[in-house]
């Protein structure tokens, strides 16, 4: 799993969706759904909605655009109060985006995605020229577009989805548990592709999702909601993980919490260490005495800066020099885009303790476990 | 208007209407006793065939194609022919050839509907007897066929319903009934024994429906009622013909 | 009689040769006869349907009067209504619009019930009027059902018009009835078979035409699953 760069907010961040002391009432149940929430997104973030099933989170996107209409509070968009426009006027201006997708089975990907620009009045050439847009931004295939649904696999129902969400171009989208629906490998590629385009796009995304992970690795901020909508937390997934506010949010977030937190930084942003290394001919005495030095029990072997192998100390009895001997290879190299998370497993599963950095085949340096705990103790 | 429904009403105090052979409690019987005769003969000899193939799952498409040439001839079509048919078979007016139709219309519904419940029976349902060490017979009968249960009985009731609406047309045939009083009346232009004789067909058709569906109620463990889209269109195969 | 009967062949063909205008009219005639109800039936069942789609509590009594509708058999029907509307057109079409309502009815309403609910929902996320949503999803998706009970309703109602010769009308029922007044002699088995083979090649006719047509309509029901 890559972390990939996660757009900056603003320098001067503006409030898009802001949602006032917004409470839903269901006929027939007593506590409400949604109580007295209050939270601000800005112009340009991703922010997630996570939390436990009841906790009102699908209750509270679907109030944005109005599905369901708040018992009391206010929600404005950049400043305008959503009851001023007709529904179906406001639905048209904000991406909406399910789980179940719901692409509709009688016409083509070209037709679905170009439905709201369709809806709005737009002429045909426009819509051609967009949907074309579309399929490139999202990765889909030209042939893709004169196929139906029904043809299509879960990954790429799930990007004609996205497309149609944006295809009138609208500041914001909004997500319900959108890559629910689709396998682990296909959710995380998903996600990736997310990622990259609203690097590209920098839209306002609310998205919801039971998935902790999921939170933590998409959003800007991310708001822990409890049981009746209440707002536990609303921070980065940085501060979360580092500083939650109470103990539901400690048990939300998981016991891995340390370890989530290493997810989040990548080996580029640390300092590596040059680590026990010797060149080729040193002889058994000098390996040992760096050995010593570095309080191992093995030598790597590196060559300029290519990487042969590493050896315990065992194995050099009798020998006067290292050469001769057969080297391990490293079998996980990280590079510097990997996360801590990637360099701690690789540490804990290898003899040596320790994640060894390349840059293709050069070798840059080491990360000691110890070095990745100071990290989350920092 | 009211001056007629009035005349409906004389007509059925008078209890010379009432008794005889003629009458509203002889034709009654007429009316029940073929329409009886020939859902029980249907049955006697749809149910076996379709219970069987059913559970060997084979021949749906017999099963389909029956029920649709079945639904194509009009019943009216079928009455008709079964007169000449009888006669030429040596079996005379009346009684045979009103016999011969309506067990011709009761067949294709019922064999279908029964077929097709049979198959659906949950192939999980199935497949545990099997592995329980049940013969197919066996299967057949502690399985299948009470989980299918519902689904048979609305087959016999469906056919049952479809039988005494068209015996009301035996009267063309020689034969009985209540339909008589309609056919008659038309016959002799007399309104109000045509209205009457409507409301008593009408009066057994649905008294029939009802009956069913109370024994259904009483004796039938009931499934959910089935009325998905993809049932209904399962059921251009097997929804009833009119009579 | 019968003896007689026995010996004589069951259908003249000279007879079909001599009277094929007559066939044909009595054709056309019940061709007119189903179209009427059919379509008359499809525009009433619509607007109960809709009414049904819009509140819910209006199913339940609908279907109980259209099926008690159902449940009376044909003859009942137009015995009920010939005292007030004579032996005319309209009697017939009465009779054989109510016995179309319960079918398209149900299959109306089960086929927009059947549009998947996501499919509903993002349509209206996105900013669908209830209208449109109608117009452009809903039905367009609800087709097949919808045509699988016009199907139903179409042969039904072939049937049934041969009833209508009862109170006059008839179309190829005439032929029957007629055949069956005569039924010791070829002549009239004659017109029995030829009046039954002309409904069910009609009924045939019409139910594969119907299929072509959903077929037609529902492009997308053709592609395969990946």
């Amino acid at each position: 799993m890559r972390a990939t760069c996660r757009p900056r907010v603003r320098e001067t961040p503006e409030p898009m969706i802001e949602l006032t002391e917004v409470t839903k009432r269901f006929r027939g149940t007593r506590a409400p759904a949604v109580d007295h929430l209050t939270l601000t997104i800005t112009d340009g973030e991703v922010v997630v909605l996570v939390g436990p099933s009841g906790c009102g989170k699908t209750t509270t996107l679907k109030m944005i655009n109005r599905l369901i209409e708040p018992t009391s509070g206010t929600i404005s968009i950049d400043g305008v109060d959503v009851t001023g426009l007709e529904p179906h006027e406001l639905r048209r201006g904000i991406g909406y985006v399910i789980q179940q997708i719901g692409l509709f089975p009688h016409r083509t990907v070209r037709e679905n995605i170009a439905t709201v620009p369709r809806l709005l009045g737009w002429e045909q050439a426009r819509v051609e020229r967009r949907v074309r847009e579309l399929a490139e931004i999202t990765d889909l295939g030209a042939d893709m577009l004169d196929r139906y649904p029904s043809e299509l696999s879960g990954g790429q129902r799930q990007r004609v989805g996205v497309a149609r969400a944006l295809a009138a171009d609208p500041p914001i989208l909004l997500m319900d548990e959108p890559f629910g629906a689709v396998d682990p490998i296909v959710r995380a590629k998903l996600q990736d592709e997310l990622l990259e385009l609203q690097r590209r796009l920098h839209k306002t995304i609310v998205l919801v999702t039971h998935d902790i992970d999921e939170a933590i690795r998409l959003g800007d901020r991310v708001a822990i909601l409890s049981v009746g909508g209440h707002l536990e937390q609303y921070a980065p997934p940085e501060e979360l993980l580092r500083a939650p506010a109470n103990d539901f949010v400690a048990d939300f977030l998981g016991s891995d919490r340390g370890i989530k937190r290493l997810s989040l930084i990548r080996i580029a942003d640390i300092d590596l260490e040059p680590g026990p290394v010797v060149p080729p001919g040193t002889d058994v005495e000098r390996a040992r005495a760096v050995m010593a030095e570095y309080d191992t029990d093995w030598v790597a072997v590196v060559e300029g800066d290519r990487m042969l192998g590493w050896v315990t100390d065992d194995r050099l009895d009798g020998r006067s020099t290292i050469d001769g001997v057969d080297l391990e290879p490293f079998l996980t190299r990280l590079t510097p885009d990997d996360t801590l998370e990637e360099a701690l497993d690789a540490a804990i599963s290898s003899h040596t303790a320790i994640a060894a950095v390349f840059d293709d085949e050069r070798f840059l340096g080491m990360i000691t476990v110890e070095r990745i705990s100071r990290e989350i103790v920092r | 208007m009211i001056d007629f429904l009035g005349d409906v009403v004389a007509w059925f105090l008078d209890p010379a209407h009432w008794l005889g052979s003629g009458g509203i409690l002889g034709r009654t019987w007429e009316h029940v006793q073929i329409s009886a005769f020939s859902t029980v003969a249907a049955a006697l000899v749809a149910l076996p065939p379709a219970i069987w193939m059913g559970h060997r799952r084979r021949g749906g498409i017999v099963a389909v194609a029956v029920v649709n040439i079945g639904r194509a001839i009009p019943s009216f079509a079928i009455i008709a022919l079964a007169l000449p048919i009888s006669i030429r078979l040596g079996l005379g007016l009346g009684f045979w050839p009103t016999f011969l139709a309506l067990f011709a219309l009761a067949l294709p519904p019922m064999f279908t509907n029964t077929y097709t419940g049979i198959a659906e029976v949950d192939p999980a349902l199935v497949e545990a007897a099997r592995g329980m060490g049940m013969t197919e017979s066996q299967i057949t009968t502690r399985v299948e066929i009470p989980v299918a249960a519902p689904v048979i009985v609305t087959a016999i009731r469906v056919s049952a319903v479809q039988v005494v609406a068209t015996a009301t047309l035996a009267a063309l045939v020689a034969w009985g009934g209540l339909g008589r009083f309609i056919i008659d009346g038309f016959a002799i232009q007399d309104n109000v024994m045509v209205f009457a004789g409507g409301l008593l067909v009408a009066g057994l058709a649905i008294a029939t429906e009802l009956g069913f569906a109370a024994f259904e109620r009483r004796f039938v463990p009931s499934t959910a009622s089935r009325s998905t889209s993809e049932d209904l269109l399962a059921d251009v195969t097997v929804a009833p013909q009119h009579g | 009689m019968i003896a007689q009967v026995a010996d004589q062949p069951f259908v003249r063909w000279d007879w079909i040769v001599d009277h094929v205008d007559d066939i044909w009219a009595a054709t056309w005639e019940h061709i007119v006869l189903t179209a009427i109800a059919v379509g008359v039936g499809f525009v009433i069942s619509l607007a109960l349907s809709m009414l049904a789609l819009r509140h819910r509590r209006t199913y339940g009594p609908i279907t109980w009067v259209t099926g008690i509708l159902y449940t009376i058999p044909s003859l009942a029907l137009f015995a009920f209504l010939v005292p007030i509307t004579g032996l005319t057109t309209l009697t017939a079409e009465i009779g054989l619009v109510s016995y179309t309502l319960l079918i398209l009815i149900r299959n109306i309403v089960a086929g927009i019930d059947g549009v998947p609910a996501s499919v509903r929902e993002s349509a209206v996320g996105m900013g669908y009027t209830r209208r449109r949503l109608f117009l452009e999803i809903e039905l367009p998706l609800a087709l097949p059902v919808i045509v699988a009970g016009i199907r139903i309703a179409a042969v039904t109602t072939i049937g049934l018009v041969t009833i209508t010769a009862l109170i006059g009308k008839g179309g190829l029922g005439f032929l029957i009835l007629r055949g069956l007044n005569l039924f010791y002699s070829p002549v009239g088995t004659t017109q029995i078979v030829v009046g039954t083979v002309m409904s069910v090649l009609l009924a045939v006719a019409v139910d594969l035409s119907l299929v072509g047509a959903e077929r037609a309509m529902t492009p997308w029901a053709r592609s395969r699953h990946r």
